[in-house]
């Protein structure tokens, strides 16, 4: 929380009035719960691996290229 | 630096995570593999610029990061209704009760800025360092540092979870209401 602790500019007159909640900073506990759930969610999807149309797509250029380079 | 086999094979090796963050942040699998697919496209056509021994994963997600942040402020209307389309195109969880959460999960996270949605993603899920999010998303390590805090503190918020409580039907229900409710 070090934003909280910089200084404002000193030229800035208005003074933006943040909101501090006194309970502040989240405990290990909620932090571990959210962590938990964003994993789960992100690999679901990482677990799917590498869809083929990614696959084919990059073989697609290699041959394009491969075509090319005997036209010439 | 030209293609070759290995750089090729890095780059298809940083599909699924790019898939994962791609959905994050658009909340539209459709949407999110035409960006990864984009992605592969810059990256094999700006490959020059790529370092050799740098992190290929790190410099794909901040092509990735890039493209869409140009996309989204051309759609920013369009992108607003993102919880729902993915909630619908999930694919079907063994376990209910964690497809439930995970939908939900899903809407909240959607309702956070984008700022702050991605540097959660990014150190929270994907595993970058601060500083290699901060070198993704273009900004100070103290800029990332305090949008995940403040990610976090929102989505605690929005799931009415309470350090001593945990996920129980009742969260379910009331995080459902809250996220039906505002919309």
């Amino acid at each position: 929380m070090k934003e909280d602790d910089k200084p404002g500019r000193p030229g800035s007159m208005q003074t933006e009035v943040t909101q501090r909640k006194p309970r502040g900073r989240l405990g290990r506990e909620v932090q571990n719960k959210i962590g938990q759930q964003l994993r789960a969610m992100y690999d679901d999807v990482v677990n799917d691996g590498v869809p083929d149309r990614f696959v084919d797509m990059l073989r697609k250029l290699d041959e394009e290229k491969k075509d090319e380079g005997s036209a010439a | 630096m030209t293609l070759t086999p290995s750089l090729k094979e890095a780059m298809l090796s940083a599909v699924p995570s790019l898939r994962a963050f791609a959905i994050s942040l658009s909340g539209n699998i459709d949407r999110a593999d035409d960006l990864v697919q984009e992605t592969l496209l810059r990256a094999i056509a700006n490959i020059e610029s790529f370092q050799p021994g740098t992190n290929m994963s790190a410099w794909m997600f901040t092509i990735l990061r890039n493209l869409f942040r140009s996309e989204y402020r051309k759609r920013r209307r369009e992108v607003e209704d993102t919880d729902g389309s993915y909630a619908e195109s999930l694919k079907s969880h063994p376990e209910q009760a964690s497809r439930l959460e995970f939908q939900e999960f899903r809407a909240a996270l959607a309702k956070l800025p984008p700022d702050q949605r991605e540097a959660l993603i990014l150190v929270g899920a994907s595993g970058f360092s601060y500083e290699e999010a901060a070198n993704i998303c273009g900004c100070a390590v103290g800029t990332i540092k305090s949008r995940v805090n403040r990610a976090r503190t929102r989505l605690a918020d929005l799931l009415s979870i309470e350090g001593s409580e945990d996920f129980g039907p009742d969260q379910t229900a009331r995080a459902i209401m809250a996220a039906g409710g505002r919309g």
